[in-house]
């Protein structure tokens, strides 16, 4: 029962995020509502592997973390002008 | 006892990713919406995944739990500072770029 609230209140964080990306003027207002929305959903993830008792979704979150921080470092490379490997 | 607290640390952190959210949407400027999301962001994610490894007790979800916490610390901060340094550098881009079109459009 809590955990239906406390997953409510994720999605509603995600659709926040899911809004600015669609709507945020400069590129890096999406590229930062992108890895707000990866952030939020390593917890939701988790909180999942909780309500249904299982072990699969918290590998989920782990390789959701890894990927968006280098999906993340790359963007913000690409912003500033650089090279991928500079 | 336990399951109360990691009860308790995991509604606190929905809160703090709630807070950051709506954070993102109503800073003014850029670095505003950066610091928000990501300290707020950066914490309530992390109470949520000590509050999973509370509730579970000593097992193989609560040490991935708590690896998933340790991995979170340390990359979204490294993030967001990349961000905050591509923001600058992308405004300085679009400031020279704009020049060049005020200095090309009189010629022509």
């Amino acid at each position: 029962m809590i955990y239906n609230v406390l997953i409510y209140i994720l999605l509603v964080s995600v659709f926040l995020c899911i809004y600015k990306m669609g709507r945020g003027p400069t590129p890096v207002e999406r590229a930062v509502a992108v890895y707000t929305l990866g952030t939020i959903v390593v917890a939701l993830s988790a909180l999942f592997s909780l309500k249904m008792e299982t072990d699969f979704f918290l590998n989920v979150s782990i390789s959701w973390a890894l990927l968006s921080f280098i999906g993340t470092m790359a963007i913000a490379k690409f912003l500033e002008g650089r090279g991928l490997d500079e | 006892m336990n399951h109360i607290i990691g009860i308790f640390l995991i509604s606190l952190g929905a809160l703090f990713n709630l807070s950051g959210c709506v954070g993102l949407l109503r800073f003014s400027n850029v670095f505003s919406k950066i610091q928000a999301a990501s300290k707020s962001v950066t914490l309530g994610t992390t109470f949520i995944l000590i509050g999973i490894a509370f509730t579970e007790g000593i097992s193989v979800s609560s040490t991935k739990a708590l690896l998933t916490a340790g991995l979170i610390l340390f990359t979204v901060p490294t993030g967001a500072h990349a961000l905050a340094r591509a923001s600058r550098e992308y405004s300085k881009t679009q400031k020279e770029s704009d020049k060049g079109k005020e200095n090309e459009t009189p010629k022509t």
